[in-house]
């Protein structure tokens, strides 16, 4: 039955110059969401099927492919915007939730943005990290917040403290946690390799672990989640850590979801799963009613491991992250992931992607403070996420309380994504959020595994700049260093909970 | 920017205060006319069982009835005095510094390794977090920082200012013996507009200068607040004393490994090293990462009982050391150690990350 509505605007307008087009057909074979077809010599267009993945434009020999957006406009009107009209044209005509990919798209500021990172001049000269160390070595776990000794024989002072088992990076920067299922093997393998190369890890995802990353094991963060896909003994000893994931920022509150389109046969075998099932994780886990049951978990893993490894959790922003991080804190867990609600995602429905959770810079400063408050700090290491985009806003999280960050959209960008949000189509032009062979084809793990390692290392270097001019040679005295920080047309509410001055003060 | 000066002797022998003012100005460049302190441990003999607070009031006539109180209210005020001053044409002094010789009543701290400390501690955060025009500047035994800065007012313009001197003339510091002494003078680099800003700064026991400025003290005081430490003065020296306090009086560590908590041998170094020992630095960087302190600095602290010296782990500033007999000296100048000892036997300048101790014979 068809709808009341006819068709839609299109989002994107496709077109091609024809005094340039040699009809090669790249452009049909590049684009697998079908806009492009063969008629005779010509080549025919869809525009409406474009999510401007920019893969013709980049495999065009002639530079002749056009793309604008928003070619038809509606009736301007600030309140009824196109997205709002189109959500309900759709869920009108479908009487479903509307899934998206990628980050929220909501227009909000970004506070990262209104933080200036301060520098030095005379009264205290910068560091010039050329000439001088300048440590981003960071250990991620549990920390003790004091140290007692006792006497040998000869009189010497000796550590009678032990240490927890903590994971070194030579980077504040990880690479987070993206599923097989949710992105091709290739891709996880890309990744796996520049962590390698780099010296920091990478995360599993809820996707369990394919064989093809065993040789990377020693660099992955096997996650645990609500599903438990994948998760059996084998998989949590090959991790160097585990991550217990109680919430994500894209979709604060609910679980995951990969639909079965990408549930192909390794990736069923992989996840433990039906092949073409739709893979949904609960919102909770059916074993954590309360707080009182995480310890049980995270202490049953650690004794399933041996207390050889740490255990990470990761939460969703949410108003209350404080007061969660605490009691995270408190259940046996060494490192936090807390993640903002820009985070990206395979797919969310859309109206937790853009309306739900609160942004990262500010989950991370109160989750700080409220740690500190509580004599906590010490015993977990907090990692920051979603929506990390450049080497500020690593410093910038650091400086808010972050011990490291966790990045995620960057790292695909790095390999070729160009954000066009349809990762839950798995069609993904690029090789990276699809599962069909002829496309995860297209990502070829030697290079882009050196894309990521550039990135990282790249951004690992301007944060070592970043620190030389601030005077600070190593990673702990930039962590909740308020001072380093300035707030630049923030209201004095924002600035509180930040715990920032403003700028000039 | 600033000019230390510390001097001990291992005897107890003590020093008038003459031989440290002459030192001190001879670092008159570093200090730019803007005030000047100084601190000597051994000067109230008659009162060594009390704690000495040295308090300024803004305004004495206002303000000093609510100490009283509060003082009363956690121990007995055995002598209370005005500090004798002696007014100095460049010098503008806008308060009036008190001294009270107090005994704290252990009872009321229980629980405490250190009851007395603990209400000293206590008393000198609420006093001087709380808006009432006075603020506790020394809280030892036997001990008392002498200091003053100045606004760069009509008396203070062309950089005339408070010149150490200014300072040492106006308490009269050549009155005053003490067996360890210490002195800064300093320019100004955040609000000179208050008077009470410059070093030393001191908790009881400790005492610190320090010449130079943390690129730390953000991470640094949120760190040493989370403690129930107040920090009132955006100080880095304020935070230092309150560290050192922290990581020796409360988490019982020896000076040499809390000087190694504030400025820490690099990873590469600790890698290097024997097991034992890099899996101790590694310990105190794990515990007390957000005590480290970055960026130039060169700290001189004493307690009763001993005085050291270290530098950020790059050196970024001076420390010379001087010996002659039973002195130690600790300056950023040589001139200076000369200035006061011109027949120094040893000058040495040692090289970032070492420590420089000197205990007082027992
Ligand atoms: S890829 Fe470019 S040149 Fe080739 S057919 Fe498509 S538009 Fe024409
Ligand atoms: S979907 Fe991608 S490949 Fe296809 S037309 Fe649009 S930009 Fe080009």
């Amino acid at each position: 039955m068809s709808s009341n509505f006819g068709s839609i605007p299109l989002r994107y307008r496709v077109s091609i110059d024809r005094e340039q087009c040699m009809e090669c057909g790249r452009c049909i074979d590049n684009c697998s969401y079908g806009v492009f077809r063969r008629d005779g010599d010509r080549i025919l267009i869809n525009s409406r099927k474009c999510t401007a993945c920019h893969r013709c434009l980049a495999y065009c020999p002639r530079d002749a492919i056009m793309l604008e957006e928003h070619p038809c406009d509606y009736r301007s009107h600030p309140v009824w915007n196109r997205q709002v009209r189109e959500a309900i044209y759709n869920q009108a005509r479908t009487g479903k939730i509307i899934l998206a990919g990628m980050g929220s798209v909501a227009n909000l500021p970004v506070i990262f943005d209104h933080l200036m990172l301060d520098a030095c001049q005379v009264t205290t000269p910068p560091t010039d990290p050329l000439r001088e160390p300048v440590e981003l070595r960071t250990y991620l776990g549990k920390k003790p917040s004091r140290l007692d000794f006792r006497r040998n024989s000869n009189g010497d002072v000796e550590l009678s403290t032990e240490l927890a088992p903590n994971l070194m990076v030579e980077t504040p920067i990880l690479l987070g946690h993206m599923s097989y299922g949710a992105i091709s093997l290739n891709a996880q393998v890309s990744m796996a390799r520049a962590a390698k190369e780099t010296g920091t890890y990478m995360g599993t995802g809820e996707g369990g672990l394919h064989p093809g990353l065993y040789p990377y094991q020693d660099r992955m963060i096997v996650q645990v989640a609500s599903g438990r896909f994948g998760v059996n003994i084998d998989y949590l000893e090959r991790g160097a850590a585990i991550e217990v994931k109680l919430g994500q920022g894209a979709k604060p509150g609910i679980g995951g979801h990969l639909t079965g389109e990408k549930v192909s046969k390794d990736v069923s075998r992989t996840r433990m799963i039906p092949q073409g099932s739709d893979a949904i994780s609960p919102a909770p886990h059916h074993d954590i009613y309360g707080i009182e049951d995480l310890p049980q978990l995270v202490r049953s893993i650690k004794e399933a491991t041996g207390w050889k490894k740490p255990v990470f959790a990761k939460v969703a922003a949410v108003n209350n992250t404080a007061e969660n991080v605490a009691a995270v804190a408190r259940a046996s867990v060494d490192a936090i992931a807390i993640d903002g609600f820009r985070g990206g995602t395979g797919a969310a429905p859309r109206v937790f992607r853009d309306h739900v959770g609160i942004p990262i810079e500010v989950a991370i400063a109160s989750a700080d403070r409220e740690l500190r408050k509580q004599g906590l700090r010490n015993e977990v290491s907090l990692i920051a996420c979603g929506s990390i985009r450049e080497s500020a806003d690593v410093v910038k999280a650091i400086a808010l309380g972050a011990d490291a960050v966790y990045i995620g959209t960057a790292a695909l960008a790095a390999m070729g994504c160009r954000v066009c949000g349809n990762c839950y189509q798995g069609l993904c032009p690029w090789g990276i959020a699809t599962q069909r062979d002829d496309l995860v084809q297209r990502l070829n793990p030697d290079v882009a595994s050196k894309q990521v390692a550039n990135l990282i290392h790249a951004w690992t270097m301007e944060v070592t700049e970043l620190m030389g001019a601030a005077g600070i040679n190593s990673i702990e005295s930039l962590r909740g260093n308020r001072d380093r920080l300035r707030g630049f047309m923030l209201d004095e509410g924002l600035l509180n909970v930040l715990d920032v001055k403003p700028v000039g003060a | 920017m600033c000019g230390i000066f510390g001097v001990m002797d291992k005897r107890r022998q003590m020093m008038d205060g003459s031989g440290i003012r002459q030192a001190l100005s001879m670092m008159n460049e570093r200090g730019s006319g803007e005030g000047a302190g100084y601190v000597a441990y051994g000067i109230y003999p008659d009162y060594r069982d009390c704690y000495a607070l040295h308090v300024f009031f803004d305004n004495a006539r206002e303000s000093k009835a609510a100490v009283d109180t509060t003082l009363e209210q956690w121990g007995t005020i055995e002598h209370d005095e005005a500090i004798p001053t002696y007014d100095q044409p460049n010098l503008r002094a806008t308060c009036t510094p008190w001294r009270y010789f107090f005994k704290p009543d252990p009872s009321l701290a229980p629980g405490s390794a250190s009851p007395e400390k603990e209400i000293i501690t206590n008393l000198v955060m609420q006093i001087n977090a709380g808006a009432n025009g006075a603020e506790i500047v020394s809280s030892g035994k036997n001990v008392g920082v002498f200091k003053a800065g100045s606004s760069r007012g009509a008396e203070g313009a062309g950089g005339a200012g408070s010149r150490p001197e200014a300072v040492a003339d106006y308490y009269r510091i050549e009155d005053y013996e003490g067996y360890i002494w210490l002195a800064h003078n300093r320019y100004a680099t955040t609000s000179p507009e208050k008077w009470e800003r410059p070093d030393p700064f001191n908790l009881h026991d400790w005492s610190v200068v320090e010449n130079g400025k943390t690129t730390t003290y953000g991470a640094n005081r949120r760190y040493i607040e989370s403690f129930g430490y107040n920090c009132s003065t955006s100080t880095d020296s304020e935070v230092i004393a309150y560290l050192i306090d922290l990581l020796v009086r409360r988490h019982g560590l020896d000076i040499n490994l809390a000087v190694r908590a504030l400025a820490p041998p690099y990873w590469e170094e600790i890698d290097r090293m024997p097991e034992a020992e890099q899996k101790l630095c590694r310990a105190l960087r794990f515990a007390y990462g957000s005590a480290t302190m970055n960026g130039p600095f060169t700290v001189v602290a004493a307690n009763p009982n001993m005085m050291v010296g270290f530098t950020d782990r790059g050196k970024l500033r001076p420390m010379v050391v001087g010996e002659c007999g039973d002195r130690l000296y600790i300056a950023s100048e040589e001139s200076a150690i000369r200035a006061m000892e011109p027949g120094v036997e040893s000058i040495m300048r040692p090289a970032a990350g070492e420590t420089v101790i000197g205990r007082v014979a027992q």
